[in-house]
Protein backbone atom coordinates (compact mmCIF):
# COMPACT_ATOMS: atom_id res chain seq x y z
CA UNK A 1 0.00 0.00 0.00
CA UNK A 2 2.85 2.39 0.71
CA UNK A 3 4.59 4.45 -1.91
CA UNK A 4 2.77 6.00 -4.82
CA UNK A 5 -0.95 5.52 -4.48
CA UNK A 6 -2.97 4.90 -7.61
CA UNK A 7 -4.43 8.14 -8.87
CA UNK A 8 -8.20 7.99 -9.08
CA UNK A 9 -10.71 10.70 -9.65
CA UNK A 10 -12.48 12.42 -6.78
CA UNK A 11 -15.97 11.18 -7.50
CA UNK A 12 -14.65 7.62 -7.20
CA UNK A 13 -13.10 8.47 -3.83
CA UNK A 14 -16.44 9.82 -2.68
CA UNK A 15 -18.70 7.11 -4.07
CA UNK A 16 -16.64 4.14 -2.96
CA UNK A 17 -17.66 4.84 0.64
CA UNK A 18 -21.32 4.45 -0.26
CA UNK A 19 -21.18 1.07 -1.96
CA UNK A 20 -17.94 -0.59 -3.09
CA UNK A 21 -16.13 0.00 0.17
CA UNK A 22 -19.08 0.75 2.44
CA UNK A 23 -17.48 0.86 5.89
CA UNK A 24 -20.18 -1.24 7.49
CA UNK A 25 -21.47 -3.59 4.81
CA UNK A 26 -18.18 -4.18 2.97
CA UNK A 27 -15.30 -3.48 5.33
CA UNK A 28 -17.17 -4.35 8.53
CA UNK A 29 -15.40 -1.56 10.38
CA UNK A 30 -16.72 0.27 13.41
CA UNK A 31 -19.04 -2.52 14.50
CA UNK A 32 -19.29 -1.36 18.11
CA UNK A 33 -21.49 1.71 17.54
CA UNK A 34 -23.16 -0.07 14.62
CA UNK A 35 -24.51 -2.77 16.86
CA UNK A 36 -25.01 -0.74 20.00
CA UNK A 37 -26.80 2.47 19.07
CA UNK A 38 -28.97 1.47 16.13
CA UNK A 39 -32.04 0.81 18.28
CA UNK A 40 -33.84 3.76 16.70
CA UNK A 41 -33.38 5.61 13.42
CA UNK A 42 -32.72 8.95 15.07
CA UNK A 43 -30.02 7.56 17.38
CA UNK A 44 -28.39 5.83 14.43
CA UNK A 45 -28.42 8.97 12.31
CA UNK A 46 -27.00 11.11 15.14
CA UNK A 47 -24.24 8.59 15.73
CA UNK A 48 -23.50 8.53 11.99
CA UNK A 49 -23.30 12.31 11.79
CA UNK A 50 -21.12 12.62 14.89
CA UNK A 51 -18.76 9.98 13.52
CA UNK A 52 -18.71 11.65 10.09
CA UNK A 53 -17.83 14.99 11.65
CA UNK A 54 -14.89 13.45 13.49
CA UNK A 55 -13.86 11.45 10.43
CA UNK A 56 -13.87 14.39 8.03
CA UNK A 57 -12.11 16.82 10.40
CA UNK A 58 -9.44 14.39 11.54
CA UNK A 59 -8.75 13.05 8.03
CA UNK A 60 -8.22 16.59 6.73
CA UNK A 61 -5.96 17.59 9.62
CA UNK A 62 -4.01 14.33 9.44
CA UNK A 63 -3.45 14.89 5.73
CA UNK A 64 -2.24 18.45 6.37
CA UNK A 65 0.30 17.45 9.00
CA UNK A 66 1.26 14.06 7.53
CA UNK A 67 4.72 15.20 6.43
CA UNK A 68 5.58 16.73 9.81
CA UNK A 69 4.81 13.63 11.86
CA UNK A 70 7.68 11.20 12.44
CA UNK A 71 6.65 7.71 11.42
CA UNK A 72 7.15 6.24 14.90
CA UNK A 73 4.60 8.49 16.59
CA UNK A 74 2.04 8.69 13.80
CA UNK A 75 -0.61 6.54 15.48
CA UNK A 76 -0.28 8.51 18.72
CA UNK A 77 -0.57 11.77 16.80
CA UNK A 78 -3.65 10.58 14.89
CA UNK A 79 -5.31 9.49 18.11
CA UNK A 80 -4.73 12.89 19.73
CA UNK A 81 -6.22 14.63 16.71
CA UNK A 82 -9.19 12.23 16.64
CA UNK A 83 -9.74 12.50 20.40
CA UNK A 84 -9.82 16.28 20.14
CA UNK A 85 -12.62 16.22 17.58
CA UNK A 86 -14.50 13.53 19.48
CA UNK A 87 -14.45 15.69 22.61
CA UNK A 88 -15.66 18.67 20.60
CA UNK A 89 -18.52 16.58 19.17
CA UNK A 90 -19.36 15.27 22.65
CA UNK A 91 -19.46 18.75 24.18
CA UNK A 92 -21.49 20.06 21.26
CA UNK A 93 -24.10 17.32 21.65
CA UNK A 94 -24.24 17.77 25.43
CA UNK A 95 -24.70 21.51 25.02
CA UNK A 96 -27.20 21.57 22.18
CA UNK A 97 -28.87 18.17 22.01
CA UNK A 98 -28.95 16.80 25.57
CA UNK A 99 -31.57 14.14 24.75
CA UNK A 100 -29.54 12.65 21.91
CA UNK A 101 -26.40 12.89 24.02
CA UNK A 102 -28.14 10.92 26.75
CA UNK A 103 -29.41 8.29 24.33
CA UNK A 104 -25.98 7.75 22.81
CA UNK A 105 -24.38 7.74 26.25
CA UNK A 106 -20.82 6.43 26.37
CA UNK A 107 -20.77 5.70 22.64
CA UNK A 108 -19.90 9.26 21.71
CA UNK A 109 -16.58 9.27 23.62
CA UNK A 110 -16.00 5.80 22.20
CA UNK A 111 -15.82 7.21 18.66
CA UNK A 112 -12.14 7.72 19.53
CA UNK A 113 -11.54 4.00 19.15
CA UNK A 114 -13.76 3.55 16.11
CA UNK A 115 -11.41 1.71 13.80
CA UNK A 116 -13.05 3.28 10.77
CA UNK A 117 -11.58 6.67 11.67
CA UNK A 118 -8.08 5.49 12.52
CA UNK A 119 -8.30 3.21 9.49
CA UNK A 120 -9.00 6.06 7.09
CA UNK A 121 -6.30 8.20 8.69
CA UNK A 122 -3.73 5.44 8.30
CA UNK A 123 -4.78 4.01 4.93
CA UNK A 124 -5.87 7.14 3.08
CA UNK A 125 -5.36 10.53 4.74
CA UNK A 126 -1.70 9.95 5.61
CA UNK A 127 -0.92 9.16 1.96
CA UNK A 128 -2.98 11.78 0.12
CA UNK A 129 -3.37 15.52 -0.15
CA UNK A 130 -5.91 17.24 2.08
CA UNK A 131 -8.62 17.62 -0.53
CA UNK A 132 -8.79 13.97 -1.65
CA UNK A 133 -8.55 12.99 2.03
CA UNK A 134 -11.50 15.27 2.78
CA UNK A 135 -13.54 13.79 -0.07
CA UNK A 136 -12.69 10.23 0.95
CA UNK A 137 -13.69 10.91 4.55
CA UNK A 138 -16.90 12.59 3.44
CA UNK A 139 -17.84 9.56 1.33
CA UNK A 140 -16.98 7.12 4.11
CA UNK A 141 -18.87 9.21 6.66
CA UNK A 142 -21.86 9.40 4.36
CA UNK A 143 -21.78 5.65 3.75
CA UNK A 144 -21.44 5.00 7.49
CA UNK A 145 -24.38 7.29 8.33
CA UNK A 146 -26.63 5.77 5.67
CA UNK A 147 -25.81 2.22 6.73
CA UNK A 148 -26.42 3.05 10.38
CA UNK A 149 -29.71 4.75 9.60
CA UNK A 150 -30.92 1.80 7.51
CA UNK A 151 -30.10 -0.55 10.39
CA UNK A 152 -31.76 1.78 12.89
CA UNK A 153 -34.88 2.11 10.76
CA UNK A 154 -35.31 -1.64 10.31
CA UNK A 155 -34.76 -2.28 14.00
CA UNK A 156 -37.06 0.51 15.11
CA UNK A 157 -39.90 -0.66 12.86
CA UNK A 158 -39.64 -4.30 13.89
CA UNK A 159 -38.56 -3.81 17.50
CA UNK A 160 -40.70 -0.91 18.65
CA UNK A 161 -43.37 -0.86 15.94
CA UNK A 162 -43.00 2.90 15.53
CA UNK A 163 -41.85 5.36 12.83
CA UNK A 164 -44.87 5.34 10.52
CA UNK A 165 -47.29 5.52 13.41
CA UNK A 166 -48.76 2.07 12.98
CA UNK A 167 -48.82 -0.40 15.81
CA UNK A 168 -50.79 -3.32 14.46
CA UNK A 169 -48.47 -6.04 15.62
CA UNK A 170 -46.67 -7.03 18.76
CA UNK A 171 -43.13 -5.62 18.33
CA UNK A 172 -40.30 -8.13 18.30
CA UNK A 173 -38.41 -7.22 21.42
CA UNK A 174 -35.40 -9.14 20.13
CA UNK A 175 -34.87 -6.54 17.41
CA UNK A 176 -33.96 -3.78 19.87
CA UNK A 177 -31.83 -6.12 21.98
CA UNK A 178 -28.22 -6.77 20.89
CA UNK A 179 -29.22 -9.99 19.12
CA UNK A 180 -31.45 -8.04 16.77
CA UNK A 181 -28.50 -5.91 15.72
CA UNK A 182 -26.54 -8.97 14.60
CA UNK A 183 -29.54 -10.48 12.81
CA UNK A 184 -30.33 -7.25 10.95
CA UNK A 185 -26.71 -6.60 10.03
CA UNK A 186 -26.26 -10.15 8.77
CA UNK A 187 -29.38 -10.01 6.63
CA UNK A 188 -28.44 -6.61 5.18
CA UNK A 189 -24.93 -7.78 4.28
CA UNK A 190 -26.44 -10.87 2.69
CA UNK A 191 -28.82 -8.68 0.72
CA UNK A 192 -25.96 -6.51 -0.48
CA UNK A 193 -23.99 -9.55 -1.57
CA UNK A 194 -27.00 -10.82 -3.48
CA UNK A 195 -27.42 -7.52 -5.31
CA UNK A 196 -23.74 -7.48 -6.10
CA UNK A 197 -23.91 -10.99 -7.56
CA UNK A 198 -26.92 -10.13 -9.68
CA UNK A 199 -25.43 -6.95 -11.12
CA UNK A 200 -22.13 -8.55 -12.05
CA UNK B 1 18.87 11.64 19.11
CA UNK B 2 17.61 14.15 16.63
CA UNK B 3 14.74 11.85 15.81
CA UNK B 4 13.71 11.51 19.44
CA UNK B 5 13.65 15.27 19.91
CA UNK B 6 11.52 15.64 16.81
CA UNK B 7 9.07 13.00 18.02
CA UNK B 8 8.70 14.72 21.36
CA UNK B 9 8.33 18.16 19.84
CA UNK B 10 5.72 17.08 17.28
CA UNK B 11 3.62 15.18 19.80
CA UNK B 12 4.00 18.01 22.30
CA UNK B 13 2.84 20.63 19.82
CA UNK B 14 -0.13 18.53 18.70
CA UNK B 15 -1.08 18.02 22.34
CA UNK B 16 -0.80 21.73 23.09
CA UNK B 17 -2.96 22.75 20.15
CA UNK B 18 -5.48 20.09 21.00
CA UNK B 19 -5.59 21.14 24.67
CA UNK B 20 -6.00 24.80 23.79
CA UNK B 21 -8.82 24.09 21.35
CA UNK B 22 -10.63 21.92 23.85
CA UNK B 23 -10.33 24.55 26.58
CA UNK B 24 -12.06 27.05 24.28
CA UNK B 25 -14.81 24.64 23.26
CA UNK B 26 -15.37 23.63 26.87
CA UNK B 27 -15.80 27.24 27.93
CA UNK B 28 -18.38 27.67 25.22
CA UNK B 29 -20.26 24.48 26.07
CA UNK B 30 -20.21 24.56 29.89
CA UNK B 31 -22.92 27.21 30.44
CA UNK B 32 -25.17 25.39 27.98
CA UNK B 33 -24.64 22.06 29.71
CA UNK B 34 -25.44 23.57 33.12
CA UNK B 35 -28.51 25.25 31.67
CA UNK B 36 -29.69 21.91 30.26
CA UNK B 37 -29.29 20.24 33.63
CA UNK B 38 -31.31 22.96 35.35
CA UNK B 39 -34.01 22.74 32.68
CA UNK B 40 -34.14 18.97 33.09
CA UNK B 41 -34.53 19.24 36.88
CA UNK B 42 -37.27 21.84 36.46
CA UNK B 43 -39.13 19.69 33.96
CA UNK B 44 -38.89 16.69 36.29
CA UNK B 45 -40.19 18.67 39.27
CA UNK B 46 -43.07 20.00 37.22
CA UNK B 47 -43.95 16.46 36.13
CA UNK B 48 -44.19 15.10 39.67
CA UNK B 49 -45.73 18.22 41.25
CA UNK B 50 -47.58 20.14 38.53
CA UNK B 51 -48.64 22.98 40.86
CA UNK B 52 -45.02 23.99 41.45
CA UNK B 53 -44.14 27.56 40.56
CA UNK B 54 -40.91 27.88 42.49
CA UNK B 55 -38.69 25.47 44.34
CA UNK B 56 -35.80 25.38 46.75
CA UNK B 57 -33.09 22.76 46.47
CA UNK B 58 -32.08 21.06 49.71
CA UNK B 59 -29.08 18.76 50.07
CA UNK B 60 -28.99 17.00 53.41
CA UNK B 61 -26.84 14.02 54.32
CA UNK B 62 -26.89 11.99 51.11
CA UNK B 63 -30.33 13.10 49.99
CA UNK B 64 -31.29 15.77 47.49
CA UNK B 65 -34.85 17.06 47.48
CA UNK B 66 -36.76 20.09 46.35
CA UNK B 67 -39.23 21.99 48.53
CA UNK B 68 -41.90 23.11 46.07
CA UNK B 69 -44.20 26.11 46.34
CA UNK B 70 -47.36 26.91 44.34
CA UNK B 71 -48.42 30.23 42.81
CA UNK B 72 -49.56 31.62 46.17
CA UNK B 73 -46.21 30.80 47.72
CA UNK B 74 -47.64 27.99 49.81
CA UNK B 75 -45.92 24.66 50.15
CA UNK B 76 -47.15 22.33 47.42
CA UNK B 77 -45.06 19.39 48.48
CA UNK B 78 -41.63 17.90 48.03
CA UNK B 79 -39.94 16.36 45.03
CA UNK B 80 -37.40 13.80 46.18
CA UNK B 81 -34.51 12.61 44.05
CA UNK B 82 -34.02 8.86 44.47
CA UNK B 83 -31.52 6.44 43.08
CA UNK B 84 -30.69 2.80 43.48
CA UNK B 85 -29.95 -0.40 41.62
CA UNK B 86 -32.26 -1.76 38.97
CA UNK B 87 -31.97 -4.97 37.01
CA UNK B 88 -29.05 -3.87 34.84
CA UNK B 89 -27.76 -0.66 36.32
CA UNK B 90 -28.61 2.39 38.33
CA UNK B 91 -32.11 3.84 38.19
CA UNK B 92 -32.51 7.54 38.96
CA UNK B 93 -35.98 8.86 39.51
CA UNK B 94 -37.89 11.69 41.11
CA UNK B 95 -40.99 11.22 43.19
CA UNK B 96 -43.35 13.88 44.51
CA UNK B 97 -45.21 13.84 47.82
CA UNK B 98 -47.88 16.33 48.84
CA UNK B 99 -47.38 18.88 51.62
CA UNK B 100 -49.02 16.88 54.45
CA UNK B 101 -47.40 13.63 53.26
CA UNK B 102 -50.57 11.63 52.68
CA UNK B 103 -50.05 10.70 49.06
CA UNK B 104 -47.60 10.60 46.22
CA UNK B 105 -48.23 13.17 43.53
CA UNK B 106 -46.25 11.63 40.70
CA UNK B 107 -43.16 9.79 39.56
CA UNK B 108 -40.74 10.36 36.73
CA UNK B 109 -37.82 8.18 35.71
CA UNK B 110 -34.72 10.27 35.04
CA UNK B 111 -32.21 7.61 34.08
CA UNK B 112 -32.46 3.87 33.57
CA UNK B 113 -30.72 1.18 31.55
CA UNK B 114 -33.27 -1.62 31.96
CA UNK B 115 -33.92 -4.17 29.20
CA UNK B 116 -35.56 -2.43 26.23
CA UNK B 117 -39.12 -3.61 25.74
CA UNK B 118 -39.34 -5.16 29.20
CA UNK B 119 -37.85 -3.38 32.21
CA UNK B 120 -37.53 -0.15 30.26
CA UNK B 121 -41.33 0.06 30.45
CA UNK B 122 -40.88 1.58 33.92
CA UNK B 123 -40.30 4.84 32.02
CA UNK B 124 -43.66 4.53 30.25
CA UNK B 125 -46.74 6.40 31.32
CA UNK B 126 -48.79 3.27 31.87
CA UNK B 127 -46.45 2.27 34.68
CA UNK B 128 -45.51 5.55 36.31
CA UNK B 129 -49.02 7.02 36.33
CA UNK B 130 -49.89 4.38 38.95
CA UNK B 131 -47.85 6.38 41.44
CA UNK B 132 -50.05 9.43 41.17
CA UNK B 133 -52.33 9.66 44.23
CA UNK B 134 -50.81 6.49 45.69
CA UNK B 135 -51.00 6.33 49.51
CA UNK B 136 -47.69 6.98 51.25
CA UNK B 137 -48.48 4.84 54.27
CA UNK B 138 -47.88 1.94 54.59
CA UNK B 139 -44.89 1.73 52.20
CA UNK B 140 -45.66 0.93 48.56
CA UNK B 141 -46.28 -2.69 47.71
CA UNK B 142 -46.63 -4.33 44.31
CA UNK B 143 -48.91 -7.06 43.00
CA UNK B 144 -48.37 -9.32 40.00
CA UNK B 145 -50.77 -10.05 37.19
CA UNK B 146 -53.89 -8.47 38.71
CA UNK B 147 -55.07 -4.95 39.36
CA UNK B 148 -54.07 -3.50 42.76
CA UNK B 149 -56.71 -3.58 45.50
CA UNK B 150 -55.23 -1.46 48.27
CA UNK B 151 -54.43 2.26 48.05
CA UNK B 152 -50.71 1.64 48.52
CA UNK B 153 -50.38 -0.98 45.77
CA UNK B 154 -49.21 -0.83 42.20
CA UNK B 155 -49.23 -3.52 39.52
CA UNK B 156 -45.80 -4.76 38.44
CA UNK B 157 -44.99 -4.89 34.73
CA UNK B 158 -45.50 -8.37 33.28
CA UNK B 159 -42.12 -9.92 32.57
CA UNK B 160 -40.29 -7.18 34.42
CA UNK B 161 -41.02 -7.81 38.08
CA UNK B 162 -37.40 -7.14 39.05
CA UNK B 163 -37.39 -3.67 37.50
CA UNK B 164 -40.82 -2.86 38.97
CA UNK B 165 -39.72 -4.07 42.39
CA UNK B 166 -36.52 -2.03 42.08
CA UNK B 167 -38.51 1.16 41.53
CA UNK B 168 -40.76 0.41 44.51
CA UNK B 169 -37.80 -0.42 46.76
CA UNK B 170 -35.84 2.66 45.72
CA UNK B 171 -38.79 4.92 46.50
CA UNK B 172 -39.60 3.23 49.82
CA UNK B 173 -36.01 3.35 50.98
CA UNK B 174 -35.42 6.98 50.00
CA UNK B 175 -38.73 8.20 51.41
CA UNK B 176 -37.94 6.46 54.69
CA UNK B 177 -34.55 8.19 54.85
CA UNK B 178 -36.16 11.49 53.95
CA UNK B 179 -38.71 11.15 56.76
CA UNK B 180 -35.93 10.46 59.24
CA UNK B 181 -34.22 13.78 58.57
CA UNK B 182 -37.38 15.88 58.64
Amino acid sequence: MAGNPVKRNLSYEFLKGLWDESPIFRQLLGMCPTLAVTTTAINALSMGLATSFVLVCSATIVSFIRKLIPNQVRIASYIVVIATFVTIADLFLKGNFPDISKALGPFVPLIVVNCLILGRAEVFASRHDPFPAFVDALGMGFGFSIALTVLGTVREILGSGTIFGFLNFEPWVIMILPGGAFITLGLLIGLMNMIKERTK
Amino acid sequence: MNKIVRMIVVLGVIGLISGGTLALVYQWALPKIIENQIRETKAAIFKVLPETRSYKKVVKDELTYFECFDDRGERAGTAILCKGNGYQGEIKLMVGVNADFTKFTGLTILEQVETPGLGAKIAERKFFKQFKDLATKPPIAYVKGRPPEKPNQIQAITGATISSRAVVNIINKTVKEWLEIQ
